[in-house]
């Protein structure tokens, strides 16, 4: 194992963790939230020719996701050097 | 050039290039054949993820169902794109850590029991047979179309090439023909769309030219879309929710977890040298995809709206039948698109009630394939897009025939009943089992349970109810053990099948529904392509119940999930 020590490992997984549970709320909050749960609403405001639900349901929460994944790889890269467990 | 003599030339030339490339790089040994030596770039290995990920479903199919579902549609946007945010937090790292061949092999030694893992090669199989059924349907659309020959005669031919394709190569082989199929495939579903936007708007990319204007007026496109779609009486187009929201909340739900527990996508991030690029792979693969899924709405909205223009082009002023335009006598030979004059006024009516409307049967399948036809482009885009659409079908069937065949050589016969068959029998055997999951898939292609990305919607729920769950607790869990994850994986796939087979039919041979026709009876108005979703909770419920009742999982157990959650360390994947 890698880690300094067994304190070392817990903590690397815990901050792991609390990284992935922020994130998915992202993710929860542009697809569920905007796309299904709040569209009606947002439906009110328009952005172009797209209602702003609508847009959140077909394309916002593709770009999101897009986003999320490449800056979850970089922040574990980032957590993956403070712990010493890079490569 | 004329269409038919154009579309076998296009046609033609990308399957050279794939045979080549295929033979080229014909695999040597097993282990070649399933992760191609473990030494592949992310940005390459995002790529052929993508090809691998999006099949018949995405491409023939997922459009052309937006184009009649509108606002529900976005159900297989958000579900099939948003899985992958899954799949690069909670299980490629860990699964490409652990590093082995295959998903039941990790499901076998992370809950130390050989029953677990045979439990794993039936929801594999379960799944990935379905899935296969729906590319069944997409390849049939398109050779039927192409051919010129009815759907099933074009399902026969799909099959063909799908065994000759798919038995050929191995993974390796796969890796690379699937970055040409990526091109092949995108190419075609981008240029297409492009010339569209441009013609309707002015504006050339089709994910702001859904949001535009009309080219020469100041109308939305969208606007005139809900307009012209609630005049024939269909539900406006923006608003038009399917089922309920409830029901999408959940149809969505199943989706993205669906896409986490895919086998055949799973497997592909054991082909990358580290858990760092395992990480970026998922991302680029999402990149990848997402070029398609965000240019997806534009191609159904513009499609559903020249679809309407040409049946009608002027208000009240409908389409001679002796007039229509070719595109429509050829898929009318398919027998995916009927016309009956019922008013016998000799001209087409396309409207909501279903009583006075003419054009009988629709498939819902034929629209991306039909959309470059009936915005009237050049011919070698027609061309084009059916060889992108086989290429989606091709390349997705192959992957997911590789995972049948390497859960059942590889899991069942070399891991549990066969330890010591020979390398050249468990090749054999792999091969078997693929041509073996064709006839059935092509068999049950028939008469499929539902549209192309209806099916594969249905497999995915499979998949969500079944691996997805073991393999999260799997990783998040060190108390779920293997009594757990046993009943869990059961308990969840159970009532999946029950739910759909009740709703649309056993295997889904139609009429075997065993308590009858409850359609109208949905749980909570849960359609049965939504249902993994519910399976997935009882799955979880299920393990962590049966878990805490029986005892923690043993020491070295424990420390393999240990192990598993540092991301140094990794074995490549020629070790094994």
């Amino acid at each position: 194992m890698a880690f300094k020590s067994k304190a070392d490992a817990q903590a690397y997984w815990k901050e792991n963790v609390g990284i992935m549970i922020k994130l998915l709320l992202v993710w929860f909050t542009v697809s569920f939230g905007c796309g299904i749960l709040l569209v009606d609403e947002l439906n009110a405001i328009q952005i172009g020719g797209y209602k702003l639900g609508f847009w959140f349901a077909q394309q916002g929460a593709i770009y999101s996701f897009v986003v999320l994944t490449f800056y979850y790889a970089r922040r574990m890269g980032q957590l993956d050097r403070k712990y010493g467990v890079d490569e | 050039m004329e269409l038919q003599t154009l579309t076998y030339l296009v046609v033609g030339m990308t399957f050279a290039l794939y045979m080549g490339i295929a033979v080229w790089a014909r695999a040597g040994s097993t282990k070649e054949f399933y992760v191609a030596g473990g030494g592949i770039h992310p940005v390459a290995n995002g790529m052929a993820t993508a090809a691998d990920w999006m099949s018949a479903a995405s491409f023939i199919s997922m459009a052309g169902l937006i184009a009649f579902m509108g606002y529900g549609g976005s159900v297989f946007l958000m579900g099939w794109t948003g899985g992958f945010v899954l799949l690069a937090m909670l299980l490629a790292p860990y699964l490409r850590k652990y590093g082995k061949f295959t998903v039941p092999e990790f499901i076998g030694e992370r809950f130390y029991s050989r029953t677990a893992r045979i439990v794993a090669v039936i929801c594999l199989i379960i799944c990935s047979v379905t899935y296969v059924i729906g590319q069944m349907k997409g390849i049939g659309v398109a050779f039927s179309r192409f051919l010129e020959v009815s759907y099933d005669v074009g399902l026969l031919i799909g099959m063909a090439i799908v065994f000759f394709y798919a038995v050929l190569g191995g993974m390796k082989g796969i890796t690379y023909t699937q970055i040409a199929q990526f091109c092949v495939l995108i190419l075609a579903y981008t240029i297409p769309a492009i010339f569209i936007s441009f013609n309707l708007t002015g504006n050339p990319l089709p994910q702001l030219g859904l949001g535009s204007t009309m080219a020469g007026t100041d109308v939305y496109l969208l606007d005139r879309l809900d307009q012209v779609v609630t005049e024939l009486g269909f539900a406006e187009y923006t608003t038009q929710v399917r089922g309920s929201t409830f029901n999408m909340f959940v149809y969505t739900l199943s989706l993205m977890i669906g896409t986490a527990g895919l086998p055949h996508v799973i497997i592909r991030f054991f082909t990358v040298p580290t858990v760092k690029d395992a990480r970026s792979s998922a991302g680029w693969a999402l990149v990848f995809i997402s070029i398609l899924y965000t240019t997806a709405p534009a191609v159904a909205g513009m499609a559903r709206l020249n679809l309407i223009d040409t049946i009608e082009p002027k208000a009240g002023e409908n389409l001679i039948y002796d007039e229509r335009p070719q595109w429509f006598k050829n898929w009318e030979t398919t027998g995916l698109l009927q016309f009956e004059d019922k008013n016998g006024d000799g001209r087409i009516q396309y409207v909501a009630d279903k009583t006075t409307n003419e054009m009988v049967k629709v498939d819902q399948d034929i629209m991306v394939l039909a959309n470059p036809e009936i915005a009237k482009l050049p011919n070698w885009v027609i061309a084009l897009v059916a060889a992108g659409g086989l290429a989606a079908a091709l390349s997705t069937a192959a992957g997911l025939l590789l995972a049948i065949a390497s859960a059942i050589s590889h899991d069942l016969l070399k891991g549990v009943l066969m330890p010591d068959i020979s390398e050249k029998n468990e090749l054999l055997a792999s091969r078997i089992a693929m041509a073996g999951a064709i006839a059935g898939a092509g068999y049950l292609g028939f008469n499929p349970p539902d549209f192309a990305a209806g099916t594969v919607a249905l497999a995915f729920g499979l998949a969500a109810s079944s691996i997805f769950p073991a393999l999260m607790m799997g990783i998040f869990s060190k108390r779920i053990n293997k009594e757990g994850a046993i009943a869990g994986m059961i308990a969840g796939i159970s009532v999946t099948l029950l739910y759909v087979f009740q709703h649309k039919g056993v295997m889904f041979v139609a009429d075997t529904a065993f308590l009858g026709d409850l359609s109208a009876n949905w749980f909570f108005g849960i359609e049965p392509n939504a249902f993994g979703a519910i399976g997935a909770v009882m799955n979880f419920a299920v393990a962590y119940g049966v878990s805490r009742l029986t005892s923690a999982p043993p020491q070295s157990v424990q420390d393999l999930v240990d192990f598993i959650r540092v991301p140094t360390g990794v074995a490549q994947a020629q070790d094994h």
